[in-house]
């Protein structure tokens, strides 16, 4: 009796010291992060929506509050309208040729035995490499003149194609650069989803009478990378969305503005013009895009893929 | 319903040799079941049966035809895996329908909206529907057709399964362990199930097992592999009554058979631990050979003749409720005998107590130092012939 | 799309599916080789140009080795040029600090969420996972208002401080550190262990997988990043890798491509030869971040 009373007793300053200890390392584990969470997430992100219903340009004195004035400029500037149709045009080049060639690819290599991995190092080697520095090469590569494509296309009797400075080609040579340089990695993470499907599943499905790659393909292969292509078909988008690189070295938005993109705009007006108040409504409206550009394609997605 | 049956059949994985050319007849509608330690090639037969392996030497036959040139659909065998195999993103239905749509419709009829300009496809659909419902009823599976393979338990799944493989009413089924990720008391149920199944269906079921205790309850025939060669094939009792070799006595029969050794003195007579036994065997004197004694033939010993004893002292009683497992230790001997005992028998006996057990000697096994069985001699026309073996070569 | 059957499967073959296995076997490397084409035509050509003499690469013809060996020169010349290996040092600079306090400030944060219950604990991982969905461009103009005002542009700091917390470390290290037994933890702390102790000499140890992957994910990023250090950085001896290549090019305003492909290859070497080094844990790093 007395026994059962005192034990639990006994227990209970002990089970109390121990919650105590768990909440204040807790904290105590958590505050850098957090700490840094405001300065460099939450702060900036209050700051920026301040900014953007001001007039306030880096380095002068005065600021005025304009309301949503910037937003409705963005949204009649022709030059932004431009950006934005340019930007989703890359992203409709970049995101089905980036995903769907790598789970092509993915799928043929994923069966080789000896030469898997020798196609992996290359398909992947541009994920590793320097985009900026390839970018240069690629530039030489497409050389009007000297450029060994233009080279190759003489030689096949065709005309030479200014890849770059052409208006109508500038955009699509960005884009198959995009895909250039994330098909190894969108590749590496199919060929993870193949790995992961059980090979019991395709030798039943053999004995239930899928004895071609088409049906093997629909019945297995496909529905059962629906997570993988998901994920990969939201992060390559969100890669396009993000285009920079290639346009700040290659074609700096020409010619006459056709590869002239929204990031490429954000960077202009915020950091070379410093219309600082104008650049924060644009980067909301690229945050607006990323936002709800994937959480359609969640959603979307979400309710086929899972099983 | 088909018969099947192999000839020499060969398999080997880079430089390790499965299979060293196998030989086995399976007649029409039987249930016979291998059975085997892990790596004695019983499901590696199997696969090279179902098509989904094939060997480097020897032929399958089904049904009277060769089928080495047959792809696994073609040759009307289904086969129940035994992680299930289901498609984890279609609903049992679909699971189970799979493989009369792959039958039934053509190609261009599966394809995504080419489909739809089909116009029997419903007709066809509806067909396949009847079909898997009748399956469904029969597994008692109607109320889970909509719902998807992980939503249900292990049981369910296994039902599915099954249901899967019958849907297309093959001429074999080939079970490669599936009763192994249930727990143990739905192992039992599923047994029972599976038996009666066999006996409904009347087709011919190719059961591979690790577990002796199915291949004892559920088969007509057994075959007992060992490093990729049949060591005997008969029905579950001559297995058990009369084990071909010293491998087959220790692997079927639960608790293991206890084996004590004997030495050969003049005239082939048995002498057992100093004291010679009735029991001669063709053998030459001063051989040792290996005497096999099930724990049930083993009681306690109160000087009757014809009978062989020796003492042994109990180390520890295990209790079944409806009987006890006794454990003895040999004085000299680092192996211990076991032995069944009703529970007034076991009271009898005290822990650590000395005890003389005895066992009758025509129910002992005689194995040579090879490990083969030895028939004693003047008593083989009692104990009847030793079932002729189909070892591989 | 007859590649797809498992080999096993392969069954008894009569002569015309070996002619037709035969034949997709050809057609998929086909596709493969041409596609591996397109993929080092680039890294080819580059290497090919730079030791190439001007004369060479400004003739039109076409030639896959150069009559006159002429590397040494654009190495020597773009070396001359720009600090080539001064930008390559900032690069390890910059990646080893960011990568430091990234997984400083994330472990134990990670390890927090997963394994403590502590106030808050539930909005911090709300605030996390929208973390995961602003990429850095979003918080960078008031970052740079920030830093001019402190007079800190144009410093090593500056190009690191907007990436010291990776919320994606948190959210990866997080899911890793869940599977962990707590049987494990309890043990430790009835050893008398503290948590901190906990932490760094039980979980992180066995989390190794995890760190090594997004070391790589985490230096991958940093050493190609572009925008960032565009903004932050005018002085062209803190400039890393791509900003250098920018600078470079600017300066050479892309006539003298010898040079600039020597530059280029300079500039790309270390991280590719870490891959071709380390190929297996590049892709299982990649693989497991991006799978998670």
């Amino acid at each position: 009796m007395t026994l059962a009373l005192t034990s639990p007793a006994a227990f209970a300053p002990t089970a109390r010291r121990r919650f105590r200890i768990e909440r204040f390392t807790g904290l105590g584990f958590a505050l850098p992060a957090f700490i840094l969470l405001l300065l460099t997430i939450l702060g900036p992100l209050a700051v920026l929506l301040l900014l953007s219903v001001t007039n306030y340009e880096f380095g002068g004195v005065d600021m005025d509050w304009v309301g949503l004035a910037n937003f409705q400029k963005a949204l009649a500037d022709p030059i932004i309208r431009r950006s934005l149709v340019n930007t989703l045009l890359y992203v409709a080049i970049v995101v089905p040729g980036g995903v769907f060639g790598a789970l092509l690819i993915a799928v043929m290599v994923h069966r080789r035995s000896r030469t898997r991995s020798f196609y992996e190092v290359i398909y992947f080697l541009p994920v590793t490499s320097t985009l900026i520095a390839m970018a240069t090469v690629w530039q030489f590569l497409l050389h009007p003149s000297l450029g060994p494509v233009n080279g190759l296309l003489k030689w096949l009797g065709f005309a030479p194609i200014a890849f770059l400075s052409e208006p109508s080609t500038a955009l699509a040579t960005l884009a198959v650069i995009g895909i250039w340089q994330l098909l190894g990695f969108n590749m590496i993470l199919f060929l993870a989803g193949l790995t992961a499907i059980p090979r019991d599943l395709y030798e039943a499905a053999d004995i239930d009478g899928c004895s071609s790659g088409i049906d093997r393909f629909l019945t297995i292969t496909w529905p059962l990378l629906g997570p993988t292509t998901m994920f990969v078909l939201v992060t390559t988008m969100i890669t396009a969305f993000k285009i920079f690189d290639t346009v700040a070295v290659m074609t700096r938005g020409g010619p006459v503005g056709s590869t002239e993109v929204l990031l490429y705009n954000i960077y202009l007006e915020g950091f070379q013009y410093f219309h600082t108040g104008y650049a924060a409504a644009l980067t909301f409206i690229f945050l607006a895009f990323i936002l709800v550009f994937s959480a359609a394609q969640t959603f979307a997605l979400d309710k086929k893929v899972h099983y | 319903m088909a018969t099947v049956a192999l000839s020499s059949i060969a398999k080997s994985f880079g430089s390790t040799k499965v299979l060293g050319g196998v030989d086995l007849e399976i007649a029409e509608g039987e249930f016979l079941t291998l059975v085997g330690p892990s790596g004695c090639g019983k499901s590696t037969l199997i696969r090279i049966i179902a098509g989904l392996e094939h060997q480097d030497g020897g032929s399958v036959a089904i049904g009277g035809n060769r089928v080495d040139h047959l792809r696994p659909h073609e040759r009307r065998v289904a086969m129940v895996f035994q992680s299930y195999a289901l498609y984890p993103h279609m609903s049992v239905r679909a699971n189970m329908a799979l493989p009369l749509t792959m039958s039934r419709l053509k190609l261009w009829q599966r394809l995504p909206l080419l489909k739809l300009l089909s116009g029997q496809r419903r007709e066809v659909m509806r067909g396949i529907g009847a079909d898997v419902d009748a399956v469904a009823a029969q597994l008692q599976l109607d109320h889970l057709l909509d719902r998807k393979p992980s939503q249900l338990s292990g049981g369910q799944r296994q039902r599915v399964a099954l249901g899967r493989a019958m849907v297309r009413s093959p001429d074999v089924f080939l079970m490669d362990e599936p009763l192994s990720n249930l727990d143990a008391k739905l192992r039992v149920h599923m047994r029972t199930e599976l038996a009666e199944l066999h006996k409904r269906l009347g087709a011919t079921f190719v059961y591979v097992t690790h577990d002796q205790v199915e291949a004892m309850t559920m088969s007509d025939r057994v075959a007992m592999m060992d490093s990729g060669a049949i060591l005997q094939l008969g029905t579950p009792s001559q297995l058990y009554e009369k084990p071909a070799s010293l491998k087959v006595a220790q692997f079927i029969g639960s608790p293991a058979i206890n084996l004590l050794p004997a030495t050969v003195a003049a005239g082939g007579r048995l002498e057992f631990f100093g004291r010679p036994m009735a029991l001669a065997v063709p053998a030459a004197q001063g051989q040792t050979v290996t005497l096999g004694i099930r724990s049930e033939a083993l009681s306690l010993a109160h000087g009757e003749t014809g009978r062989a004893s020796f003492s042994a002292r109990l180390r520890r009683k295990e209790n079944l409720g409806s009987e006890y497992i006794l454990h003895f230790d040999l004085a000299g001997h680092t192996q211990g005998v076991t032995m069944r005992a009703t529970p007034a028998t076991a009271a009898g006996v005290n822990e650590s107590a000395e005890v003389m057990l005895g066992f009758d000697e025509t129910a002992a096994h005689v194995f040579g130092a090879d490990g083969d069985r030895i028939e004693p001699r003047g008593q083989a026309g009692a104990i009847g012939s030793v079932v002729p073996l189909r070892a591989g070569a | 799309m007859a590649e797809l059957a498992l080999p096993a499967a392969v069954s008894v073959t009569p002569v015309h599916s070996v002619l037709r296995r035969f034949l997709s076997l050809i057609l998929v490397h086909g596709v493969l080789i041409a596609g591996a084409i397109f993929m080092l035509a680039p890294f080819v050509w580059m290497l090919v140009t730079s030791i190439k003499p001007p004369s060479e690469i400004f003739s039109a013809e076409i030639s896959l080795w150069p009559k006159q060996f002429y590397g040494i020169e654009n190495f020597s010349f773009a070396m001359e040029k720009a600090p080539l290996l001064r930008f390559a040092l900032n690069g390890v600079i910059i990646c080893t600090g960011i990568l430091m306090v990234q997984l400083l400030v994330a472990i134990p944060c990670a390890y927090a969420l997963a394994k403590l219950n502590f106030p808050g604990r539930n909005a911090l991982f709300v605030l996390v996972l929208l973390g995961l969905c602003i990429p850095v461009q979003v918080p960078a103009m008031p970052l740079y208002i920030a830093l001019a005002h402190l007079g800190l542009l144009n410093t090593y700091f500056s190009m690191m401080v907007p990436f010291f917390l990776s919320v994606f470390a948190i959210f990866l290290f997080r899911q890793f550190f869940r599977s962990f037994p707590d049987d494990i933890i309890n043990a430790a702390r009835l050893d008398g262990m503290s948590e901190f102790e906990i932490v760094w000499r039980i979980v992180t140890p066995s989390a190794w997988p995890a760190i090594a992957a997004f070391s790589v994910f985490s230096t991958v990023a940093h050493w190609n990043d572009l925008y960032w250090p565009l903004i932050v950085i005018s002085d062209a001896k803190l400039a890393p890798p791509p900003l250098g290549m920018m600078f470079f090019a600017d300066a050479e305003t892309g006539s003298n491509y010898g040079a600039l492909t020597a530059a280029a290859t300079i500039l790309t070497a270390p991280l590719v030869i870490a891959f071709l080094v380390a190929r297996r844990r590049f892709i299982d790093g990649i693989t497991m971040t991006g799978v998670k």
